[in-house]
């Protein structure tokens, strides 16, 4: 008995410093957000409430980002945690339904959702709950589906991607200098999660800003077939890494490829999270979605009365594409000023991103390309896309926020 | 020296019996009991981990699944599928043919379905495709029942691996289908069917879940009344005990095996055409949602009996929507609520070893014999 007890009191120990250390981290994580400046006083927010729904949880970097915009965004307004219900690893099926309209119930006014696939569970809550305001990242529906209270949003990440891919090309041309690598050798590897326009338009933009400044620079692009998966993510950038490539960059949700190319010393570039503290040695530069002034004019929008957008494009200068920390004892000399310029020029309008000038297609320029910007059930082409002698992508005015690039591939670019 | 090598054999303090049987109330007793243990050291763990009133938490979890009228049908909804999913493994597991493949065979089901409602949903009357549906979805399921069965009668193969292995050709079918049937590449396939509404079930007095469950309740009764007072459910209970008892009476062992996982892929199929028709209206790799899993659970802790399964089906979804709900209220993490969860499941499985033997000190007994 007395052992058993010994036992016990070792497994309640356990448990205990386990309880301690988990407290810790969360604490540290919330403090890190940005909730310096203070809230609009002049608005009142107290009838406000706000639902988020997320297809996984923290552990997810791409939901991990809409929560904690979220949170911060919550602080700065000053809501209360009852205003703001967040339903986590809610699947693309009718669950996502059932999670709006128990928001809804709850008294939710304005909703969120944050996965592709929530959208026409979304569409339908919307139909459901007239009164209630549906957002929804990444989707493709709200210009054509005639449904006053469902919006879309997303954000110009296209020119985040490229600002990182400038610091990828930086970071090419000093292995290159230092004689690491010979200029043909200059190999990125993509690791894709589905060839989606989503993921087409954010390898493309990475590339063509690699380009930019490494000329001699091409990507092999492999997809794991999945949004999130450590293992195949790990596994894939592994591979890339062994068939040459010596940098890596990521469109998918886990830490398996940054870690990865921690293990072999392989510099990385990630998306939607800092992750220099997952690999000191390799982690270059993330580009990320800053979902805050998104929420911020949702929010604004539906404590004062007024309408939501149908579809909102957030860009460099509403701060919603953003940068993480360069990690300097990773970039080469002179990658901050490199970033700032192409970053300058970006908002001036005098580089654009897709410049037809910058790229071919099978060896020709690209003079017109009809994008499927619409959704139909034919997945029909129907869109002129070229204009001024770029690819005109997220253009909220005309087409959508959501991405349409689906170029496969342009010259540089190859299927692993 | 004798005398020494007795001292060094020590006897454990207690030693474990089979119980003969036990009172029913007695039973229910040791359950009741286990019930409360686990709620205290759930209390435990919230008060240590999250800092909460664990009673406040406790409500929040009962309003998980109670809170509103909508969450009543949500409940049902769950557990008319998790049911019918279990009930679809039951007579294969009291065969002793261990089915884990109920996912594999759910998701053939729900593909088979959403193929007709892809290509003929809008060339037929509403309720023409959806009989359709139903007999392909059945049919679907069976296909995927019945190869691991062949092969267990004809060469004896392992099932629990064949059928397990069966879920992941499964999961990449319907991946593929999807790629086919959505070309952007975004593997999301959305509503089906949106607008027309073909091959959905309709709704019943408003009541968009009531067709499933019903369903579900008939399937249940008459999957009791099929084990319990139907000639096949006895011979595939004794081929679950002894084969060669089955042999020797003239069962026809390979026979029952097929037959048996024809029942079980045709339930797993209906299964998968309510989630679909009935439900989801789509395809996606996890519309099973690991149910196919869990029903091996629910199964199980009922000791495969349809009607108490009614019970195992409600105590399991009503962890996992209290779960859920605590997770949004207290901001915690769904794994927090995954591990209450955990550990409320570990006293219920935990407690039937109480039920089921008894532990004597070793000490007393010397005691009597002296």
């Amino acid at each position: 008995m007395k052992k058993f007890l010994a036992l016990l009191l070792a497994a309640v120990l356990v448990f205990s410093f386990a309880a301690c250390s988990g407290s810790k981290d969360d604490t540290t994580t919330s403090a890190s957000g940005d909730s310096t400046s203070a809230a609009n006083t002049d608005v009142d927010y107290s009838k406000v409430k706000v639902g988020l729904i997320c297809l996984h949880d923290e552990n997810s970097t791409y939901d991990n980002n809409f929560i904690q915009a979220l949170k911060d965004t919550q602080a700065k307004l000053g809501l209360k945690d009852e205003q703001v219900l967040i339903k986590t690893n809610i699947p693309e099926d009718d669950s996502c339904l059932n999670a709006a309209q128990e928001l809804a119930d709850a008294g939710c006014n304005v909703i969120f959702a944050d996965s592709f696939g929530h959208e026409t569970y979304i569409m339908e809550a919307a139909k459901e709950f007239p009164e209630v305001q549906f957002c929804h990242a990444t989707g493709t529906h709200a210009k054509t589906a005639e449904l006053k209270n469902f919006h879309n949003a997303f954000a110009a990440i296209y020119e985040g991607r490229y600002l990182a891919g400038v610091a990828a090309g930086m970071k090419l041309n000093e292995m290159i200098k230092d004689g690491k690598i010979k200029a043909e050798e200059a190999v990125i590897g993509y690791v894709g999660a589905f060839n989606y326009a989503e993921v087409v338009s954010g390898f493309t933009s990475f590339f063509l800003g690699a380009r930019s400044v490494c000329e001699s620079a091409t990507m092999k692009v492999t997809y794991t077939n999945s949004w999130f998966d450590i293992a195949l993510e790990r596994e894939a950038a592994l591979s890339l890494i062994k068939d040459g490539c010596v940098l890596i960059s990521q469109h998918a949700d886990s830490e398996g490829a940054p870690k990865a190319c921690e293990e072999k010393g392989v510099p990385n570039v990630a998306y939607n999270l800092d992750t220099t503290s997952m690999g000191p040695n390799t982690a270059l530069i993330s580009s990320k979605i800053n979902w805050s002034p998104y929420y911020e004019l949702m929010i604004n929008a539906v404590a004062k009365g007024e309408e939501i957008p149908t579809d909102w494009c957030g860009t460099l200068a509403t701060d919603s594409v953003q940068l993480t920390k360069l990690n300097e004892k990773v970039a080469a000399e002179g990658t901050q000023a490199a970033i700032d310029e192409a970053k300058a020029k970006l908002e001036k309008g005098e580089i654009k991103v897709f410049d037809t000038a910058t790229f071919t297609v099978d060896g020709k320029k690209l003079d017109s390309y009809k994008a499927d910007v619409i959704p139909d059930e034919k997945f029909e082409h129907e869109t002129e896309v070229i204009k001024d002698g770029a690819f005109l992508e997220s253009d909220v005015d005309g087409m959508r926020s959501a991405p349409y690039f689906d170029i496969m591939y342009i010259d540089g670019i190859s299927e692993k | 020296m004798s005398k020494k090598n007795e001292a060094k054999v020590r006897e454990p303090l207690f030693h474990v019996a089979k119980r003969n049987s036990m009172v029913w109330w007695k039973a229910w007793l040791i359950r009741g009991i286990a019930i409360i243990a686990s709620l205290i050291v759930c209390a435990l763990i919230i008060v240590l981990l999250t800092k909460q009133n664990p009673f406040e938490v406790y409500a929040s979890m009962f309003n998980g699944s109670f809170g509103s009228k909508r969450k009543v049908w949500i409940l049902l909804q769950n557990m008319a599928i998790l049911l019918c999913i279990s009930l679809a493994v039951t007579p294969a597991f009291k065969m002793h043919f261990w089915n884990l493949g109920a996912e594999g065979q759910v998701l053939i089901g729900a593909l088979a379905s959403v193929a007709c409602m892809f290509y003929i949903g809008d060339r037929l009357p509403n309720a023409l495709l959806i009989v359709i549906m139903f007999v392909s979805s059945l049919v679907g399921g069976i296909i995927w029942g019945i190869i691991p069965a062949y092969f267990k009668a004809k060469w004896n193969t392992n099932e629990s691996l064949f059928t397990l292995m069966m879920n992941y050709i499964a999961i990449q079918l319907v991946s593929f289908a999807i790629m086919v049937w959505v070309p952007s590449g975004s593997s999301v396939m959305g509503i089906v069917n949106a607008n027309s509404k073909a091959g959905w079930i309709p709704d019943i007095f408003g009541q968009k879940y009531l067709f499933n469950i019903l369903v579900v309740v008939a399937v249940t009764v008459l999957m009791f009344v099929y084990l319990k007072y139907s000639k096949h459910g006895y011979e595939l209970s004794v081929v679950g005990e002894s084969e060669n008892t089955a042999r020797y009476i003239g069962i026809d062992v390979k026979k029952v095996i097929i037959r048996t996982m024809v029942l079980s892929g045709a339930v797993c199929g209906l299964a998968g055409f309510l989630l679909v028709s009935g439900t989801n209206h789509t395809i996606s790799k996890s519309l099973a949602g690991g149910n196919g899993f869990t029903a091996i659970m629910v199964s199980w802790l009922a000791k495969f009996n349809p009607i108490l399964m009614i019970v195992t089906s409600f105590l399991i979804v009503f962890l996992q929507r209290g779960a859920g709900e605590i997770a949004t209220n207290f901001r915690l993490n769904e794994s927090v609520a995954d591990i209450l969860t955990g550990v409320i499941i570990f006293f219920i499985i935990g407690c039937e070893f109480f039920i089921n033997y008894e532990i004597k000190s070793t000490r007393s007994k010397n005691k009597e014999v002296k």
